[in-house]
């Protein structure tokens, strides 16, 4: 019997180790695909189980975190969320995050490689760093003069420090509060749903995301092209245009709101926003060279992070001259978001270079030690700095003497370019009122911001909807809380 | 009762040369135990709340009590027993305890501890009993066809009550359930070590030859045959089939024990293989398990979420080698029955891969010595009692251990001492009883006097009823 009680061992011996090598292998082998499977809450419970870091506005923190009793126990909390929407975006433990909660996820959760003195030591005790805290651009007063100038109107306000590309105010309206996405419960849902639905789509961030036809406002690109190219060499030149111009090669005839467009200078056209002129210029720059000046301002960039994605504003450049003309008053397919049109504003107020535009300007750990801080960065240059001094003084005309009155800041230097942008089908849309400008304080040594406004339905009739009654006005409320006036 | 080790006294002046006692290893390995398990405790509690639990100390002082009394039994009345059984069981059990304490304060409204520590305390007062009232395991043989009614009658007596989460094993008293086939386990291996060794030769060397096997007498095989195939029903009509399947391994290893015939392995097997599939193929509940063996995450890529095997396997996952530590883990997300079949999901998430094999070799260990009391003992009944009752550890642990890690389909077991359970904790506090029984006859005893029964031949046995009529 012995020999058959041996052999019972040697079966149980086996029966052990197959245990111990399966073990092994759920352990070991297989453990990071079973982590990772989406269905393991385990990550999300421990992501959740500690408090978010904050995202700073002036100092202070316009975010923070709720002990929420539950599973996943701390939910996000924002204060005055509707306002700071547009850069905050949401971190929701349903929907997953957006804007700079999605680009700083890592610093804000605590998972961030660059957060760990000792990452081995941590992943030894298992311990998790703390969230750290991403100190943005915004200045408070601008963003509130922006939120608070937009109203109950749908637009958005992008402001910049020229400078540096510092963002200094990023607006949407309709917002939305993200507090409403946090948690789990029914209501999260119920708001995501309604959020969603809601045909003025709070949650679009207009100033980033959404691409409207610049209308006028892209005369300035226009006007950069044409000094650059050297088809204009004076302002004050007749820039022998006919009006009413007649597209090349259709019957089309385009015609202007004011009268005197017919052979103006540069100077009179912009000032009162002469169609005609500008079509034609763009036609006598040529596809090529429209097409190089708009991308130095940052047109057709894929790849603009702020640090969340941009949508790429566009000029095509069509070989049809009818086209050309029309993409050269920001009709046809040219289309820009609020920020380009910001960065289009501050490139003539820094000497015709287009700073990087961004929203961060340090991540820190959780105790303010600094991580990773912004550099002073170049894009590119729009345009010559001579031109830039000429477009300069053409936008300070707008707002003494032209269209953009209404933007004008005592004690400051400001220029400006209103814009309205027919849209939809044969332009039976509300057209888009625009203003783009910058201004630099009297005593000052260089433009402190530089501002894009769009007002997608303002109140008005339709014929007297203009950048400069709209629009203008909140681009100096922003421009005075900048400046301090 | 008269039987042949009851004029033995407990602790003779030692004429002979003896293996030593060991028995102050013993106590400093208990002592071990009771305090891995204190400590346990208190990580638990320091990593949920920062500091000690308010009961660590008493639960300490419990633990130790009652380990101390078993140890006190077991010095007093088998004083020559291998000293690695109780300190192991012990340690199982302290651990066990910590375990379901742990999972407690995830579900506040569910308290299984303190119901596990007064189970735990009946367990080794049964222990006590039986280490101190079981002069001589051989007196149990007598009782080979009592034992086969009452395991029977225990295996049946579910039937009569509803039915609790899709199986029919609990009984219902007085706000206890009671889980019948767990005594039933060791009356059954009584049963089968008594009948096989009464009708060993019978068994070995009489009856026809059938191509490569020798079939025994249908009067020797049958009875034996009867009661297996009878529990099986009775299980499958229950539908626990992590019972039968235990029989039904307990009854193959004991038959191959017995009679040293590999045929009876290879019928076993087949028997088995035919039985399994086709119970996988028309059990709808074994199929679903089956299914979820092979496809764990079937259910996630169907949009249900995972399955308790799923969880089961991200909790070991997340353990990793050295474990998240006790207390730090997440396995409550398998929800229903985390405290009892897949309490092993909470070890290996936070104590780890490392842990978990201690566990693994700790049961190993228990089932080795149980086994090597089987090697040294002398009579045919007690080795093939020590051996089925080794068994039972050994394939239970295999069985819901397989199950929970994914390597066999799951079928609803409790891990020996580790598991929420009063059975099953009683159960096995009797089955290490009667291994430091069998140890202590088989190290000391036979060195102190000659044996009682010099010819243990089974044919001279005269024990039951079929024990003097085997012969051809």
């Amino acid at each position: 019997m012995t020999r058959y009680i041996r052999h019972t061992a040697a079966f149980c011996a086996l029966l052990l180790l197959a245990l111990l090598v399966n073990a092994a292998r759920v352990q070991i082998v297989r453990a990071g695909e079973y982590a990772g499977n989406p269905a393991n809450r385990r990550h999300l419970i421990a992501r959740y189980g500690q408090p978010r870091g904050d995202i700073l506005v002036g100092g202070r923190a316009v975010t923070g975190s709720r002990d929420s009793g539950e599973p996943f126990r701390y939910e996000r909390t924002y204060r005055e969320g509707p306002l700071y929407a547009p850069v905050t975006g949401f971190a929701s433990q349903v929907y997953g995050t957006a804007l700079l909660e999605d680009a700083a996820d890592g610093i804000l959760s605590g998972t961030d490689p660059a957060l760990s003195p000792l990452p081995l030591y941590n992943d030894l005790t298992r311990a998790r760093d703390p969230g750290g805290h991403v100190v943005t651009t915004l200045h408070a007063g601008a963003q509130r003069a922006a939120y608070a100038g937009l109203g109950g109107r749908r637009g958005a306000v992008a402001a910049l420090e020229p400078s540096t590309g510092r963002i200094l105010a990023l607006v949407s309206t309709p917002s939305y509060d993200p507090g409403e996405l946090s948690g789990t419960g029914a209501e999260v849902a119920g708001a995501w749903a309604r959020l969603n639905g809601a045909a003025d789509r709070p949650m679009l961030n207009r100033a980033v995301r959404q691409t409207y036809p610049p209308g006028s406002t892209f005369k300035v690109v226009t006007a950069a092209a044409a000094l650059d190219s050297g088809v204009v060499r004076d302002v004050d030149e007749p820039t022998r245009s006919p009006d009413p111009y007649r597209l090349p090669g259709s019957s089309t005839r385009l015609t202007n709101e004011v009268v005197g467009c017919a052979d103006a200078s540069l100077r009179y056209a912009f000032q009162w926003s002469c169609n005609t002129v500008f079509a034609g210029l763009g036609v006598r720059v040529g596809p090529d060279a429209m097409r190089t000046t708009a991308d130095a301002f940052g047109f057709n960039d894929r790849k603009l992070g702020i640090p969340f994605r941009v949508s790429p504003s566009t000029f095509d450049a069509p070989v049809d001259e009818a086209q050309l003309a029309l993409s050269s008053i920001g009709q046809y397919n040219t289309r820009a978001t609020p920020l380009q049109m910001a960065m289009v504003a501050a490139a003539v107020a820094n000497q015709g270079a287009v700073r990087t535009p961004h929203l961060v300007e340090r991540m820190t750990t959780g105790d303010g030690d600094t991580v990773s801080a912004a550099g002073r960065r170049t894009l590119r240059q729009a345009m010559n700095p001579a031109t830039a001094v000429r477009l300069r003084e053409l936008m300070t005309d707008v707002v003494e003497k032209g269209t953009g009155t209404n933007a004008a800041v005592p004690g400051a230097t400001v220029g400006g370019k209103s814009g309205t942008a027919q849209h939809g089908i044969h332009n039976s849309g509300t057209p888009y009122a625009w203003f783009i400008s910058w201004a630099q304080a009297d005593d000052a040594m260089e433009p402190a911001v530089a501002v894009a406004v769009v007002v997608e339905d303002a109140a008005a009739d339709r014929g007297d909807i203009s950048g400069g009654g709209d629009a203008a006005p909140v681009a100096r409320a922003v421009m005075e809380a900048v400046l301090d006036r | 009762m008269l039987s042949p080790g009851t004029t033995v006294q407990a602790d003779p002046p030692a004429p002979v040369v003896r293996l030593p006692r060991r028995r102050g290893i013993e106590f400093t390995l208990i002592a071990v135990a009771v305090l891995l398990s204190v400590y346990g405790y208190c990580e638990v509690g320091l990593a949920r709340t920062g500091s000690v639990p308010p009961g660590a100390a008493g639960y300490g002082a419990g633990l130790g009590v009652l380990a101390l009394l078993a140890h006190l039994a077991v010095r007093l009345r088998a004083p020559c027993a291998d000293p690695l059984l109780l300190p192991i069981a012990v340690l199982l059990n302290g651990l066990g305890l910590v375990l379901i304490y742990r999972l407690d304060l995830e579900t506040p409204a569910d308290r299984a501890a303190p119901t596990q520590l007064v189970w735990s305390t009946l367990g080794v007062g049964l222990f006590i009993a039986v280490v101190v009232l079981l002069r001589d395991h051989r007196v149990l043989q007598r009782y080979t066809y009592v034992s086969v009614v009452a395991a029977l009658v225990l295996l049946a007596l579910p039937i009569l009550f509803p039915a609790v989460n899709g199986a029919r094993i609990w009984i219902r008293v007085a706000g206890f359930s009671i889980q019948p086939g767990e005594f039933a386990k060791v009356m059954l291996a009584l049963f089968f070590a008594g009948c096989l060794a009464a009708n060993r030769n019978a068994l070995a060397y009489t009856g026809r030859r059938v191509w490569l096997l020798q079939l025994p007498t249908g009067r020797v095989l049958g009875p034996v045959l009867a009661v297996w195939l009878l529990s099986v029903g009775v299980l499958v009509l229950e539908r626990d089939l992590g019972t039968s399947l235990l029989f039904f391994g307990l009854f193959v290893i004991l038959l191959y024990v017995a009679t040293g015939r590999t045929g009876w392995i290879a019928v076993g097997l087949l028997l088995a293989a035919c039985g399994a599939f086709a119970v996988g193929w028309l059990e709808p509940h074994v199929h679903s398990r089956v299914e979820d063996w092979l496809h764990p995450f079937a259910s996630i890529e169907a949009g249900r979420g995972p399955n308790q095997l799923a969880q089961c396997l991200f909790a070991f996952a997340a353990g990793g080698f050295l474990g998240t530590g006790l207390g730090a883990g997440h396995s409550i997300l398998i929800g229903f029955a985390v405290k009892s079949d897949f309490i092993l999901a909470t070890a290996g998430e936070e104590l780890g891969l490392a842990g978990l094999c201690a566990i693994f070799l700790l049961y190993g260990l228990l089932v080795e010595r149980g086994l090597r009391a089987g090697l040294t003992v002398r009579d045919p009944f007690g080795r093939l009692l020590a051996v089925g009752l080794a068994s039972i550890v050994a394939l239970q642990v295999f069985v819901i251990a397989g199950g929970v890690t994914g390597l066999i389909p799951l079928t609803g077991m409790a891990m020996p001492f580790l598991a929420q359970g009063g059975s099953s904790v009683v159960t096995n506090w009797i089955i290490v009883a009667l291994l430091i029984r069998l140890s202590d006859s088989a190290r000391g005893r036979s060195e102190e006097e000659p044996e009682p029964q010099p010819q243990p031949e089974p044919e001279r046995q005269g024990h039951g009823p079929y024990g003097g009529k085997a012969a051809p």
